[in-house]
């Protein structure tokens, strides 16, 4: 769809629709942002300080470990480790989840096959057969991209078949009326109208995936950012283990805001379809 | 009066899955070069053969000839104009009105220079790049009239095309249109629930009975509209056929 | 779909997946694949021993006690942020983060510092579930009907009367949304919580089974997880029907 796609690039010129990205989320005017950000952290310090306990270090001793932690260099070791399975997760949840929500999408045959069991795999805690792929695949990267596209293929499958479902029936008709092939159809309105929400399926996807790697490495490979946990945490050293959980949350926080905010600028609310 | 009709129904019905008939044997001509409307209350299943006639919905009984041939589909000599515009919101205004010629696999240059052409014809020059949102429903529909004209069909379907219009753009809109299709020599059918605007278009009014839909009269109101359309509101003819509707039509509202 | 003109029901897709899987099961692929008839067999089993009902009864207390007080606590908080400016401003950034960070990796910190035990699971369940309820009730919240709150002013309405009567009715749709997510979490926060923790309720049954390649019993147990996933979200969802009326009305 060589037209279709103009959308996505910023670079056409020509009026763009207005953005009403303000009004997305919480207010972030810079005077609430920073009492947010020093509330958070000052009852993070006092409660390390007075202390709630032994293992509960303040913010201050954990900002110092993560900076000890970026200077040895265990921390980016860890990152790769952890983020290679991520991404190669992703990629496979993109490439096939993508591809199989949408013939699910197309196809009522499909879609009478395997809907039910994408539902009941939304809804189901697959973190349960994660003990059973690291029995399988041992402790390398196959079993941890396999968590990872455990957990994410429901929801980026789940979005995908629901953009193509939610397509607007008076586009589709619209396009018959002007002769439009089944193919035609496909390419020019059912995709394009399905895109926003395949791309927010992909992203809940990530969101799936970081628990999936994080949970991967927690329970049974001792490598990345698990094991900087797990070893950090045996050996009472809890200022680097809460070093380590916070930049993992902070990266998975980090990411994924960025990509909602992508979202919007690719699929602003006033040309999307969904 | 043309006397060859470009559109012909033959005794043909409608019921829907869940039981519902919406239409029962209507055989209606709609000769070339008119301006024909469909008119009934809601539920009378006017939109329906609307899209019926369009090939967009297939009949169960009797059949649909469009110039003397038997339709299965949409075909290149009808195009539509949809209720809600029915316009690709990630598209540009000037794609839109181009669709139906991408669809055809018009070379780009070719149908976008077309669609200019009917972008300034319906009075949105300079309108090309924006988007649909950016848009009034009355321009909106603007786009979608200029889309139908740009695939240049010798007959042109209207569903409610002013429904989601506001009353003063809904005049003018009225005005315009008439002034661009009797230049163009185009057969319309156009569905409506409004009797002042079916008598004020209109060549010839069908008059459609509810649940399930048949052909309750056909007026030929001959108000000639080669006149001043404020004229024509103040017309003795128009107010006449205004109150001939209603008198017919009030017996099916309840 | 539809066959020879009629409708086939979806258990039947369910049907077939079990019989796909009995075959391959039978054909002996992959040793971690049972036929699915020895799976049901084992799962008799397994859910009469005395183990399973102490790991159920354990991994249901969790789950109850951590949403009872997502609950009790997340819905107000939602109210207070989508009502009270400073209190939105203040806790927005943090609820987005926590509704889509990876609230797992904090299960080390919960193990560290309350202990290994029943309370850490509960605490996991608490955190799954607790940001989506509080941001749905926050959204439900300021996306009531101003309309209907001028409506309740004009007819005198007092404080108390507007949130009992207008806000909390108006916003039910998306809390109840929010609570179905939050107990779909909390379900996940059970399972991950006793993994990690990996000596008490399900969690515990899982490692066994898996270290002990009892196949059989593991898939069973999967079973009854997802199905008691998949009942948590459907019996929700229907309480969500139940008030749809008024979410299309508004």
């Amino acid at each position: 769809m060589p037209r279709s796609s103009n959308r996505l690039n910023s670079k056409t010129p020509g009026r763009r629709p207005a953005r009403r990205l303000a009004s997305y989320g919480p207010d972030r005017t810079l005077a609430w942002q920073l009492s947010s950000f020093v509330l958070f952290f000052g009852m993070w310090e006092a409660a390390g300080r007075w202390p709630v306990s032994a293992a509960f270090p303040p913010f201050s001793q954990t900002v110092v470990a993560l900076a000890e932690m970026a200077a040895d260099g265990s921390l980016a070791q860890a990152y790769a480790s952890t983020l290679q399975p991520l991404v190669i997760g992703i990629v496979i949840c993109g490439i096939a989840g993508v591809g199989f929500g949408i013939g699910m999408g197309l196809s009522r045959a499909v879609e009478w096959f395997t809907l039910p069991v994408v539902i009941i795999l939304q809804a189901a805690p697959m973190a349960a057969i994660i003990p059973l792929i690291t029995y399988m695949y041992g402790i390398g990267l196959t079993a941890k991209v396999l968590a990872v596209v455990f957990m994410a293929a429901p929801v980026v499958v789940m979005n995908s078949y629901k953009g193509i479902r939610n397509t607007s029936p008076s586009l589709v008709e619209m396009c018959r009326a002007f002769l439009g092939t089944r193919r035609q159809v496909v390419a020019k309105v059912v995709l394009p109208y399905a895109a926003a929400l395949i791309f927010t399926g992909l992203r809940l996807g990530l969101a799936m995936g970081f628990i999936g790697v994080v949970i991967a490495e927690l329970l049974i490979t001792p490598t990345g950012i698990g094991d900087l946990i797990t070893y950090h945490s045996s050996v009472a050293e809890y200022s680097k283990m809460f070093a380590a959980i916070a930049s993992i949350v902070t990266v998975a926080a980090l990411t994924l805001y960025g990509l909602e905010r992508l979202e919007h600028v690719l699929f602003p609310a006033e040309i999307r379809g969904a | 009066m043309a006397g060859d009709a470009i559109v012909e129904t033959r005794g043909v019905g409608k019921t829907y899955d869940g039981g519902v008939e919406a239409l029962r044997d209507v055989s209606i001509d709609f000769p070339r070069g008119q301006l024909s409307t469909l008119l009934g209350p809601s539920g009378c299943g006017k939109t329906t053969l609307l899209k019926i006639i369009a090939g967009l919905i297939p009949p169960n009984a009797g059949e649909v000839r469009v110039k003397g041939r038997k339709i299965d589909g949409p075909g290149p000599e009808r195009a539509f104009v949809f209720q809600d515009f029915a316009l690709l919101p990630w598209a540009t205004v000037l794609r839109n009105v181009a669709f139906g010629l991408e669809l055809r696999g018009v070379p780009r240059e070719v149908r976008d220079e077309t669609a200019r052409r009917r972008l300034a014809e319906v009075g949105l020059s300079g309108f090309e790049s924006s988007y649909p949102n950016q848009l009034s429903g009355g321009m909106k529909q603007r786009v979608g009239l200029a889309r139908a004209l740009a695939v240049d069909a010798d007959i042109i379907l209207m569903d409610e095309p002013f429904s989601s219009v506001d009353e003063q753009t809904r005049r003018k809109f009225q005005e315009d249109l008439l002034v661009l299709l009797r230049h163009r020599q185009k057969t319309v059918i156009f569905v409506t629930h409004s009797i002042e605007e079916a008598a004020y278009l209109s060549d010839r009014i069908v008059l459609l009975s509810p649940r399930p839909g048949t052909v309750s009269r056909v007026l030929t109101p001959d108000i000639g509209h080669d006149k001043d359309p404020d004229e024509i509101r103040r017309d003795r003819r128009y107010l006449d056929a205004v109150d001939e509707i209603w008198q017919i039509l009030k017996q099916y509202v309840t | 779909m539809t066959l020879f003109g009629r409708k086939i029901p979806v258990v039947f897709s369910l049907a077939i997946w079990f019989f796909a899987w009995e075959l391959i099961g039978r054909a002996g692929w992959s040793t971690i694949v049972p036929p699915v008839s020895s799976v049901l067999e084992a799962g008799i089993t397994v859910l009469g021993t005395d183990k399973f009902s102490a790991a159920a009864l354990i991994s249901l207390r969790s789950f109850a006690i951590g949403m009872a007080l997502a609950l009790v606590t997340g819905i107000p908080l939602g109210f207070a942020m989508a009502r009270l400016p400073g209190v939105g401003r203040l806790l927005g950034m943090w609820v987005n983060i926590f509704v889509s960070a990876p609230i797992s990796a904090l299960v080390p910190i919960l193990m560290a510092v309350i202990g290994i035990g029943e309370t850490t699971v509960v605490v996991t369940v608490y955190l799954f579930a607790v940001f989506v309820i509080v941001l749905d009730t926050q959204v439900g919240v300021k996306h009531a009907d101003r309309s209907l709150v001028e409506m309740a002013r004009s007819f005198g309405a007092r404080r108390r009367q507007i949130y009992v009567h207008v806000l909390i009715l108006s916003a039910l749709p998306e809390i109840l949304a929010g609570v179905r997510l939050g107990a779909i979490r909390g379900v996940k926060g059970v399972v991950i919580g006793q993994l990690l923790v990996a000596i008490i309720g399900v969690g515990e049954l899982f490692e066994l089974y898996s270290q002990h390649f009892l196949m059989e019993e593991f898939w069973a147990l999967v079973i009854v997880v997802f199905l008691f996933a998949f009942a948590v979200s459907e019996a929700i969802a229907a309480l969500e029907r139940r008030v749809e009326y008024y979410a299309s009305a508004r």
